[in-house]
Order: C-alpha cells, then sequence, then structure tokens
C-alpha cells in the first residue's frame, strides 16, 4: 500500500483515497517521499491540507476517506499542491470563486 | 487486556440496561428546583435529573420523555409536577407504569409545597435505590447495545481522527449487529449523493436526500452558513470535504434506516438519526448545543454516546454514558483528565485509526460491563430538552421493517 513508501508526515486516512493529508506543517523546500517519488513542495503545506498521491486528470474525483469531495478543474500530478485552485465542488459550483479571494 | 463481560438490566420491552438509574423528572421548570433538590443527595448513587420546561404541551417531548423515561438504563421514574403545567402527566405516568417500572407522580401544588414535596421525593427515591441495587444482571452482548455518536466543540483535527477512528468502531460494533446511529444532517451536506448509494435500498437513498435537503433548506432560513472562508484556510476545499469531517463518524457500513427522535431501531445496523424538525421553521434553532442532540439519541435507545471533540468539550449526559474522544493531541494533553481516548496520536503517527477504532470500541464494551466514562467519573449530567415538531418516519425509512 502507499502508506508505507510514503513520508509518515502525511496521512492517507483510506486505501484508495488518491491524496494525503499533512499531519502537520510541513516547510517550502521540504522533500517528501510520496508513493516512493521524491517531491519537492513548492509552497509549504499547512496542517490538514493534501497533496496528490498519483496523477490526476482533470474531471477525476478528489476521493478523501473513501468519498468523493468535489472533482479535479486541472491535470494534478503527484505531490502536488491540491485545493480550490485545481478542484471544484460538485455540489455548490461557486465555493471556488467564493473562497478564491483571500 | 481481559474484558469483563457485559451485563444488563433485563426490561419487560426486552431491552437491557447498561445501567440501573432512578430517572427523576420534571414536567415544567416550575418544577426543576424541586427535582434538583430531590435528587442531588443520590447523584452519585444513580439518581439523575432529566425534564421538560415549557409550561405548553408538544407532542414531540411528551414523546421523548415517554422514551427516556422507559430507557433501558433506567429502573425506576420520579415525576415532579407542579400542578398546573400542560404537560400529558397522567399518559407519562401511565406509560411508565406499564413498563413494569416503579413510578411515582409528586404534584408540588399538592404536596405542601417545595420542603415537604422535596422530603417525599427524597425517601422515594431512597427506596428505590435499595430496591434497585438488589435487581440480578443477565449476560448482555453487543448485539444488545444501541450506541450513538456527535461531535461538539469541533477543530481542524476532528475529521482526521476522532471522527473517522469512531467510525471505526461503528464498523465494529455494526459487524457484531449493534445498532449503530450517526446524525447533524445539517453538518452531512454535500455527502447525501455519495451516501445515499450506501443505502440498503434505492428508496432509502432517495430519502436520505430529501433529509439532508430539508437541513439545508432549515439552516438557510436560519441564516446557518455552510462553508466559511476559514475553512478553505484550514486546507477544506468544498463543502463535501467539510462534510466529510462530520460523516466519517458514520464508518463505512451499509445504511439501514432513518429515524427521528424517540424511534428506537428495530435491529442491528447503520441508522441515521433526522433532527431536523418538519414542516417551517419555527421554535428556533433545530438543537441549541450539544446535549440537546445527546437527549435525542438516548431516547432513540442509545446506551452510550461517543463524543468526538477538537477544542475540548467538557459534557457528559443524564442517562447515559459518554465517551469522549479527544481528536486533537495539544487538547488532550491540557484537558487529559476530561478525555477518554487521545485520537490525536493518528496526527503523531503513534497510532493508526484501526488502532484507535479498536480502542474505542474496547472501551464500549468495558463502560458496558460498569466501567465509569471521564464525565461521569467527573459528576456530568448535562440534560437539554426543548420544543420541536416531527411527522413521522415514511415507510422507505425503514426498509428491513417494511
Amino acid at each position: 500500500m502507499a502508506s508505507s513508501d510514503t513520508d509518515p508526515r502525511l496521512l492517507v486516512l483510506a486505501p484508495g483515497d488518491n491524496i494525503a493529508v499533512a499531519r502537520l506543517e510541513i516547510a517550502a523546500g521540504t522533500t517528501l517521499q510520496v508513493v516512493g517519488r521524491p517531491v519537492m513542495l513548492q509552497r509549504a503545506l499547512g496542517f490538514g491540507h493534501k497533496i496528490a498521491l498519483r496523477d490526476i486528470a482533470a474531471g477525476e474525483r478528489i476521493v478523501k476517506y473513501g468519498a468523493p469531495i468535489g472533482r479535479a478543474t486541472a491535470d494534478i500530478a503527484l505531490g502536488d499542491y491540491v485545493h480550490n485552485h485545481n478542484v471544484a465542488s460538485d455540489y455548490m459550483p461557486n465555493t471556488v470563486a467564493v473562497e478564491a479571494a483571500p | 487486556m481481559t474484558d469483563l463481560a457485559m451485563r444488563g438490566w433485563l426490561r419487560s420491552d426486552g431491552r437491557k440496561g447498561i445501567r440501573n438509574y432512578v430517572a427523576v423528572a420534571y414536567l415544567v421548570e416550575c418544577a426543576h428546583h424541586v427535582s434538583k433538590e430531590i435528587a442531588w443527595p443520590y447523584r452519585e448513587q444513580g439518581a439523575h435529573v432529566i425534564g421538560f420546561p415549557g409550561c405548553y404541551p408538544n407532542a414531540y417531548a411528551l414523546k421523548m420523555m415517554q422514551r427516556l423515561c422507559t430507557h433501558p438504563n433506567v429502573g425506576a421514574v420520579l415525576l415532579v409536577s407542579l400542578g398546573c403545567e400542560g404537560f400529558n402527566k397522567k399518559l407519562l405516568e401511565r406509560t411508565i407504569r406499564d413498563s413494569g417500572r416503579p413510578v411515582e407522580l409528586l404534584a408540588i401544588q399538592e404536596n405542601g409545597g417545595t420542603r415537604s414535596t422535596i422530603e417525599k421525593g427524597r425517601q422515594w427515591v431512597e427506596t428505590q435505590l435499595k430496591s434497585l441495587a438488589a435487581q440480578p444482571t443477565e449476560p448482555m452482548a453487543v448485539s444488545d447495545l444501541v450506541v450513538g455518536t456527535i461531535c461538539g466543540g469541533s477543530d481542524a483535527t476532528s475529521g482526521l481522527t476522532a471522527n473517522p477512528a469512531m467510525g471505526r468502531a461503528f464498523d465494529f460494533l455494526v459487524q457484531e449487529k449493534a445498532a449503530a446511529i450517526f446524525e447533524e444532517t445539517g453538518e452531512l451536506i454535500g455527502m447525501e449523493g455519495w451516501m445515499a448509494e450506501r443505502a440498503v435500498t434505492p428508496e432509502l437513498g432517495h430519502e436520505l436526500k430529501a433529509c439532508v435537503a430539508k437541513a439545508a433548506r432549515y439552516y438557510e432560513t436560519l441564516g446557518y452558513p455552510s462553508f466559511a472562508p476559514g475553512n478553505a484556510d484550514g486546507g477544506l476545499t468544498t463543502i463535501e470535504e467539510k462534510s466529510l469531517g462530520a460523516y466519517a463518524k458514520s464508518g463505512a457500513s451499509p445504511i439501514s434506516g432513518i429515524i427521528k427522535p424517540g424511534d428506537i431501531p428495530p435491529r442491528g445496523g447503520l441508522y441515521l438519526l433526522d433532527v431536523v424538525p418538519d414542516g417551517e421553521v419555527r421554535f428556533g434553532f433545530p438543537n441549541i448545543s450539544d446535549n440537546a442532540e445527546i437527549a435525542e439519541l438516548i431516547a432513540c435507545g442509545a446506551h452510550v454516546i461517543l463524543f468526538s471533540t477538537g477544542r475540548g468539550s467538557v459534557v457528559g449526559s443524564a442517562l447515559a454514558p459518554v465517551i469522549k474522544v479527544c481528536a486533537n493531541p495539544r487538547t488532550f494533553a491540557r484537558m487529559a483528565d476530561d478525555m477518554d481516548v487521545n485520537a490525536g496520536r493518528i496526527l503523531e503517527g503513534s497510532a493508526d485509526l484501526d488502532t484507535v477504532g479498536r480502542e474505542i470500541f474496547d472501551l464500549i464494551k468495558r463502560v458496558g460491563a460498569g466501567e465509569a466514562t471521564r464525565s461521569e467519573g467527573l459528576g456530568h449530567q448535562e440534560f437539554i430538552l426543548t420544543y420541536k415538531s416531527f411527522e413521522p418516519i415514511g415507510p422507505a425509512c425503514l426498509p428491513a421493517v417494511a
């Protein structure tokens, strides 16, 4: 399974998930093992934020704890940061637009 | 670790209680003080205060009180009335008597006021506690249990550690044919499509979706926000992901039915408790705080409540033990006395979800065998019941029975 060759700072909630969650804040520039591949973080990964465990094509479901939490709006590569810049709700289309402005 | 065997008090309806309490129930706020005074000297020996504060009658409140007073953890009931309130006390008294439990109705106006009612009430409670202490118990299996789940004082850790770990515990319970109840439909918005796929019939799936839509409408009318900017800062991308945190408490078992407050699950399995009133918005917020939902889970027969908290709730409940599962390791370190399980170890990497889920499951069995939870030991016996209105559940809600 993925978790054995994935950095322990990343939490994989259920087998089959295509994202993992940071157990704690991880600094930008840190290199993490993600499913056996080294990934250098382009930006800090906050606690509870997500990283892709495999390549995810635009339109594919994002699966966390076995449940779909939205859909990729762009191609996402293994190790990419996953948030509202590349994922949209299937339920409430304006979530991204509302949340994009800080 | 050896598990003590669970033993329960067998009631006339076939259910078994893991506690044998005397409930002291006020039937209007005007009788609350007298009830509290009656129970106070016996609060550590099993006298618990519950009640309904309203003077105007309400069908939901009556049903709740009927179910609570005949809950398997209750062995005897003292009803305390002022005398002139609108509560249907005779019907409640008859329901309790028909269940085979000792019951006494004291009206303060007919018993010489505060002081003499307290005196009479204490004598009755003392006599009942003695006779309950002598009642025999029977072996009890996991399949005899009803367990409810709730989260309160949540933070970003709740959905990552405590809630999914309680979901695992729910899976273990359902595997052994216990009834497990989750709720908070207002926090499941966006998950209903996925949840409907877990329903045992398509009709039930449809009802599950309708149930969440009702909650969304209700909370929208009350101006309750569903997704706030702070959620995105915390790493939550969509409303689905936010709801997933609460939804994770339900585990992965098929969903067997929908029940409403006071409905008792007809057999083992996983049930959604619909706590949002039917009809137009009335009486304010559906559940004014966590204990209102806990009381509803108990009215559905829950013997034990699993309570997940990140920021650190301290509450327990009257009538049923509450197991506190702490999601955040820092909160656990700060409030260890109040917490039964440290699910925050999942974030520290020293335990996984299965380990903590198993730990919760084992603790439920020990509590069923008599071990006190932290909130029980600290004397927490919170209770809230307010006005609501419900329609009965439809035939599609409990497919296994129809």
